[in-house]
């Protein structure tokens, strides 16, 4: 779904009517993804009841009905909406969100979570919000030093900890 | 009195200091959560569940039920004083509380909202107290077939509720069903959908998908609106809560009345939204300064404050009695009942009565608390959406990252966090309504081992949803609800086609009523 959202934004012209047809399609296609997937594992009337993949079989088959409903309305319906879904400017504010956020996600998995959120704040601070060094750092190692204490003190909830947390205190 | 005896037990439960510690903790967690953009009931409750799977559950509810009642409470803060509301629920409370506010009259606003807000939660929790015991004994009876006719009516209100876009509550709740398929099948014990993935053997939690929707997908959505907060000073002082408390009877009609419809609508999943929509348009049309709505009237602020609390509240009643919740968060806090291993249905009142009344107890106590909580430090938690939006987005990623990642350990799950968060954006600015995926994924497993329930030993079929009376009225006022939409539809083709002809409308309306 990610990669349709980016196409709206580039395209500059694709209109409400128009993601609201291709996310119709993307809802049918995980409809009839479900139901092959689920006619592998039975979807008939066994001798004890229904086979396990009666139930999700038949969601599958609920969802591309509704798609195509949605779809056929998005297209043909008296009613479309043709303003535009979101402009570029726009887009790039939702970006600027929703990359930093997946760099951060990506950093938690080599640098702990705790190393991770500080740089994510402070970068988020520093670059988009303009705020001086001193405020980025305080708020950026206080809010870890409570999550920590929080978490791993706290509630005693082991969060994912990389080399710096090894190095300062052998977790 | 059997009801009044328990509740007294529940109080004694209650007054405990840790208890009371835990809900002083949920209410101001609450309306921090209530205040902040992209935080709200749902995932503020989500993200902190993981954190109470070593409480005591009864400990446990209290704090996240507080969650609950405090974001409430919010909801009216951001409307009146920065003109946007901080949950979907206070939307109608922006169309008069932001025009006192511009008065001068901010302190006004926020007194009578509360107030409401607390009349309305009180009457819900009377309402749960003597109400929810007689549903479960009544819900003791049923058995599978009831059970899964139960939940067809709570979806097919869904659908039938809705008026504009059926077939996205249709396909927002279908979504949810597949979501909680995934994973391995309780009762063949096969595997489903996994695509030989053993890492989604376990499933898709439902707390990384209420996590990724509402978090991370408000956040986007707030970012694309370019956040700037110009809000109004929100003093309250005592002279004019009394003032406003002095000239609260006067509406007492749109108070009862906002109650009657935030009740009912949240019993009946109607949500908080739609009740406080109900509650504002009501009090337009009955009320003398009914005009006069829009400008800044006191009136237009109680009344969808009083809808959408009491609405909140009593979306409790079906999750206590019956374990099927009527609200986003509801089916939040149902999700951490089974969490905390205690098992949702009308046997809860029988096995778990301390949890339960102990629930109820804090849900006077809380919105007492509450209440007073809000009036004295309003301007204290107006003062947080001062803070530059570039301090308060990061944090919140960084919150909804670690709940993501607490619920199982699991990286992969904060991965789903942010595809969802994506997925929530696009759904959100397309207005397919969450709320429905959210219930269906909470309650998909257990509507489907009902289904499978009710169809062991030979001879079954779909006509065991009719095979006795008191399962087939409610499998045939769930197909009611499902076609209801299609009812004024039907009606209108029906006199289209009977054209020029002088009675075509009552033809119509004749055959409508048959097919009812």
């Amino acid at each position: 779904m990610e990669r349709k959202q980016s196409q709206g934004g580039f395209a500059r012209g694709l209109s409400y009517s128009v993601v609201d047809a291709i996310t119709a399609a993307v809802v049918i296609i995980i409809g009839i993804v479900m139901m092959v997937d689920n006619q592998r594992i039975g979807i008939t009337w066994a001798v004890d009841g229904p086979e396990s993949g009666y139930f999700p079989y038949h969601v599958g088959l609920i969802l591309c009905i509704s798609g195509a409903a949605v779809l056929l309305k998005a297209l043909f319906g008296k009613q479309r909406n043709r303003e535009i879904f979101v402009t570029w400017d726009r887009f790039r504010l939702v970006l600027l969100v929703l990359l930093p956020t997946a760099v951060y996600v990506l950093l938690i998995q080599f640098a702990g979570i705790y190393v991770a959120s500080a740089l994510f704040i402070g970068a988020f601070m520093r670059l988009l919000g303009k705020i001086s060094w001193l405020k980025t750092i305080l708020v950026s190692v206080g809010v870890n030093v409570l999550l920590f204490w929080m978490f791993e003190i706290q509630f005693m909830v082991p969060l994912p900890k990389g080399p710096l947390e090894a190095a300062l205190f052998g977790y | 009195m059997e009801e009044l005896n328990a509740l007294f037990h529940g109080f004694s439960t209650v007054l405990s200091w840790y208890n009371i510690g835990m809900m002083f903790i949920g209410l101001v967690l609450g309306v921090i959560i209530g205040v902040l953009p992209g935080l709200g009931g749902p995932n503020g409750v989500a993200i902190l569940l993981p954190l109470t799977f070593t409480m005591p559950p009864t400990s446990a509810i209290i704090m996240l039920s507080c969650i609950y009642w405090g974001s409430l409470f919010a909801g009216a803060i951001t409307s009146i004083l920065f003109n946007i509301p901080g949950e979907t629920s206070s939307v109608a409370t922006t169309f008069d509380g932001y025009p006192l506010a511009q008065q001068g009259k901010a302190g006004n606003a926020l007194t009578a909202s509360f107030t409401g807000s607390f009349f309305g939660a009180l009457s819900g929790v009377v309402l749960i107290t003597f109400l929810a015991p007689l549903v479960s004994k009544f819900a003791l009876r049923f058995g599978p077939p009831e059970f899964f006719a139960v939940f067809l009516l709570t979806f097919c209100s869904f659908v039938g509720t809705d008026k504009k876009t059926p077939f996205k509550t249709i396909i927002s709740m279908m979504l949810g069903f597949g979501l909680a398929a995934i994973g391995m099948d309780t009762v063949s014990g096969g595997l489903r959908m996994t695509f030989g993935w053993s890492e989604l053997l376990r499933g898709i939690d439902f707390l990384v998908v209420v996590i990724g929707l509402f978090g991370i997908g408000e956040i986007l959505v707030s970012m694309e609106e370019g956040l700037k907060f110009e809000g109004k000073s929100g003093r309250i002082n005592l002279r004019v809560v009394l003032q406003t408390w002095r000239e609260m009877p006067r509406y007492w009609m749109t108070l009862i009345r906002s109650t009657v419809v935030g009740c009912w609508m949240g019993v009946t999943p109607g949500g908080a939204t739609a009740a406080s929509f109900m509650g504002y348009g009501l009090a337009q049309r009955f009320s003398r300064n009914g005009s006069k709505f829009g400008t800044g009237e006191i009136e237009g602020v109680i009344a969808p404050e009083t809808a959408a609390h009491a609405s909140g509240t009593s979306a409790l009643l079906p999750m206590l009695a019956l374990g099927i919740p009527g609200s986003a968060t509801a089916a939040v806090l149902l999700g951490g009942l089974m969490i905390w291993g205690l098992q949702p249905g009308p046997l809860l009142f029988v096995e778990q009565k301390e949890f339960v009344w102990g629930l109820i107890a804090s849900m006077y106590l809380g919105n007492f608390v509450g209440l007073i909580i809000v009036l004295s430090t309003v301007p204290l938690f107006a003062a947080i959406l001062r803070i530059p939006f570039a301090i308060v987005a990061p944090i919140i990623i960084v919150v909804c990252a670690i709940g993501a990642y607490s619920v199982h350990n699991a990286m992969l799950d904060v991965w789903f966090m942010l595809l969802f968060g994506a997925i929530g954006y696009v759904l959100k600015k397309l207005s397919y309504p969450l709320a429905p995926m959210i219930l269906a994924l909470v309650l998909g497993d257990r509507m489907e081992d009902a289904f499978r329930q009710s169809m062991l030993g030979p001879g079954t079929g779909l006509h065991v949803f009719w095979s006795n009376s008191l399962v087939g009225t409610i499998t045939t006022l769930a197909l009611l609800m499902l076609f209801w939409p299609l009812i004024p539809f039907t009606l209108r083709c029906l006199r289209r086609m009977a054209g020029g002809r002088r009675n075509g409308g009552d033809h119509g309306k004749t055959k409508a009523r048959t097919a009812e």
